[in-house]
């Protein structure tokens, strides 16, 4: 069963769970995710993978509360076991396959929004450990939203963070960051890496698309399975439709259609917020009507 | 004498009421049923039905106890070669294999096999029957990849040879297509499907979920690392096609396999789970296979009204009989001889409607088919909502990319020979991932004989 070894929440509404899962822990690569189902009527949810550990066999999720999958699975507790844990699913990140001599010519710059600051650890780390420069972006709301601040710092060259509110470092949005980084203070990348929400790769893309900087986002499409059986995470990527949970969830930032892609994780959003009304309504004890006129 | 007997007609739930309901249409026989369909068969000396049946089941001999009134009997001979007689009564396109041979069917009605057949495993299940004969473990592993039909009647047959089987199921449930694909009204899930599956755990096979051979393991992981001495890959065929037509991303259209695998497996219909479905009000379905009555009839069932848009004429439709007829009963319209061009959509994304064109039945090409031709200036609109594309599926890709030395032909399907064995020593292939998209009882005959095949491998080894 795969076991919650450790529960902790990183901010408010982003918890972080570290899993008994040994057969992924072990041949799990930064880049890839997995798919968790909470309990039996849960839904098959993707997560991208936080970090792994082949020796203790444990897997880190960090998980945000944004409907009702994701607090039941932020409402599990510690010793607790999730029903289902897949993975590890989709390609490993482009550089994991690359030559590391060539690789160690190259410096990184990695961009971070929200939630997704957790999987882009994983990528940092193993560049940090094979000997790559990276630099990192932590973009958040706020300073009480920044999260993986320490153990970012512990693997990134120079970290960087920008906060909505000035409330820590750059005072703006991610992108107002990298045009300072590139345009003041003369930095050079070769290739830029960003996850987070995918209203912010699409600017981040659009930034880096004037210097032109190679750009990498890993993307979160809605998913059911997971291994390619659907087609319910299909993407356009360069005038071609590609399904994000084999084909990616890396692509070329600079030829993703993200407009599409926002539409389409949009699809089941009146279905999402219905059930969260009723969810909400039953956990204060009433009995909920919506949708029963329908 | 026998002969005069009319073939004896099944009990059905009313189409009126199973149009609102996920329960199984089809009542099947009851014991008296049952013994009377039996008392038609003539039980000729070269049975046509039993080479009709890809696993060979000996029909006149199961069949002849059935009419005696002995099911375990029944249900033992049948067990002898398939594992899974509840589920392939109901599924196999039985007119085109073993009733299709039936001699009675020359003259009149073929002896109602299926029913039977589906009558004694559902005995079997209620009534518990003998347990196959298992052989003392020998000593060897083999590893199966995939829970569908190909990977459990392959597993049986190891485990009944004394084989240490483990099958490894990338979904949270076992069945393959049985669980995500054939809906709850055709094939119960917990009443049939779970329970056969128990009797193939009953012959000592264990089953690992959550494990995706080529990500989580790999095939040489399984055959260097855990002393695996062999390996059948019965992962099936589940990529979904897509036309390549304009608007085929908008919101609204989804793959067969994404709006069967909501419904069936995540039980979307059902308000105590959590994973939603779309279904709109006008569902249009591409295709014409079992995928297509499948999704199109579950489509009604959630509420909505359901369109079957086929590019041939009905006599092509490749579905089971038995399926056209129950989804027009429903009330489903068909749309024959009418092909997609565009998919529409409203300014902000999501599907209005469905350009089509209509075609007319050309010269039958070398394969023998008629191949549909568009008439030109025929174009025309079909408003609706959602569009379910079930146009057929090949096999995943990801087994071949990471296994070194296992040859794909160019449509993605494993390389194998008539008994399975692939270019890689050691390891077997079988159903869906050989041939692509077939059915339930060819994938299960591939899975028997590589069974055969991996013994006389593992003992010449």
């Amino acid at each position: 069963m795969f076991e919650i070894l450790e529960k902790r929440y990183l901010a408010e509404g982003i918890c972080l769970m570290r899993i008994h899962a040994p057969r992924i822990a072990k041949s799990a690569l930064p880049g890839q995710f997995v798919i968790v189902r909470s309990d039996e009527y849960g839904e098959r949810v993707p997560l991208t993978i936080s970090d792994y550990d082949a020796e203790a066999g444990s897997v880190t999720i960090v998980t945000q509360t944004i409907g009702v999958s994701t607090r039941k699975i932020c409402a599990l507790e510690a010793g607790q076991c999730f029903a289902d844990f897949a993975g590890p699913l989709g390609h490993p990140s482009e550089f994991v396959h690359e030559p590391l001599d060539e690789l160690r010519k190259k410096h990184f710059l990695f961009v971070a929004g929200g939630v997704g600051t957790a999987p882009v650890y994983p990528q940092v780390k193993w560049l940090h450990a094979h000997g790559v420069k990276a630099d990192v972006v932590i973009g958040a709301k706020t300073r009480s939203m920044l999260i993986y601040t320490d153990a970012m710092r512990a693997v990134a060259d120079t970290l960087y963070i920008a906060t909505d509110d000035g409330s820590e470092g750059f005072h703006g949005m991610v992108t107002g960051l990298i045009q300072e980084l590139i345009e003041k203070e003369g930095r050079k990348y070769d290739v830029c890496v960003a996850i987070g929400p995918m209203v912010m790769m699409k600017f981040v893309a659009r930034t880096t698309a004037a210097y032109p900087l190679k750009t990498i986002v890993s993307l979160n499409a809605l998913m059911v399975d997971g291994t390619g059986m659907c087609g319910a995470c299909r993407v356009t990527v360069g005038g071609k439709t590609r399904f994000t949970c084999v084909d990616g969830p890396e692509f070329d930032a600079h030829e993703v259609d993200f407009d599409e892609a926002m539409r389409r994780q949009g699809m089941y959003r009146t279905q999402e917020q219905r059930a969260a009304a009723i969810a909400a309504e039953r956990a204060e004890g009433h009995v909920c009507r919506i949708g029963l006129d329908k | 004498m026998a002969n005069k007997i009319p073939r004896v007609p099944v009990r059905e739930q009313d189409p009126k009421v199973r149009a609102t309901n996920f329960e199984e249409v089809c009542y099947g026989y009851n014991q008296e049923e049952a013994m009377l369909e039996a008392s038609r068969c003539l039980h000729c000396k070269n049975p046509r039905c039993v080479a009709a049946c890809p696993v060979n089941i000996r029909i006149p001999d199961f069949i002849h106890e059935v009419g005696r009134g002995d099911f375990r009997k029944a249900a033992e001979i049948i067990g002898e070669d398939s594992s899974l007689p509840s589920i392939c009564g109901r599924v196999c396109p039985q007119e085109s294999q073993c009733e299709g041979s039936c001699v009675l069917g020359i003259k009149g009605e073929p002896v109602a096999i299926g029913k039977i057949e589906r009558f004694v495993g559902d005995w079997k299940l209620q009534n518990g029957g003998t347990a196959p004969a298992v052989a003392p473990r020998n000593g060897h592993k083999v590893a199966v990849i995939g829970s569908g039909p190909s990977g459990l009647a392959c597993a049986s047959d190891l485990a009944k040879m004394g084989y240490e089987v483990k099958i490894f199921e990338a979904l949270h449930k076992v069945g393959g297509v049985l669980v995500y694909g054939i809906p709850e009204f055709r094939l119960p899930k917990e009443r049939i499907v779970a329970r056969e599956i128990e009797q193939v755990k009953a012959l000592g096979v264990e089953i690992e979920t959550d494990v995706i051979v080529g990500r989580t393991v790999t095939i040489d992981d399984l055959m260097d690392k855990e002393g695996y001495d062999a390996v059948f890959i019965g992962s099936g065929a589940g990529l979904p096609r897509f036309m390549g037509i304009p608007g085929e991303n908008l919101n609204g259209v989804v793959s067969a396999n994404e709006f069967l695998t909501r419904a069936n497996l995540m039980h979307a219909y059902d308000a105590q789970y959590d994973t939603p479905i779309y279904v709109g009000r006008k569902v249009v379905v591409v295709g014409g296979g079992n995928v297509a009555m499948d999704a199109v009839r579950t489509a009604k069932r959630l509420g909505a009204e359901a369109v079957i848009v086929y590019r041939r004429s009905e006599k092509e439709l490749p579905a089971r009989v038995e399926e056209v007829h129950h989804a027009k009963q429903e009330g489903i319209e068909f749309r024959m001889l009418t092909n997609p061009a565009e998919i529409l959509g409203d300014e902000k994304g999501w599907v209005r409607g469905l350009r089509c064109v209509e075609m007319e039945l050309g010269e039958p090409d070398e394969s023998g088919r008629r191949s549909p031709v568009e008439k030109p200036g025929s174009d025309f609109e079909i408003p609706c909502d959602v569009v379910v594309m079930a146009l057929g599926t090949s096999p995943n890709p990801l087994l071949a990319a990471t296994t070194a030395g296992l040859e794909t032909n160019r449509r993605g399907c494993v390389i194998a020979d008539g008994n399975g064995a692939t270019s890689r020593r050691g390891v077997f292939a079988g159903g869906d991932a050989v041939t692509g998209a077939a059915t339930v009882i060819l994938a299960m005959g591939a899975g028997r004989k590589a069974a055969r095949a991996i013994d006389e491998y593992v003992k010449s080894k």
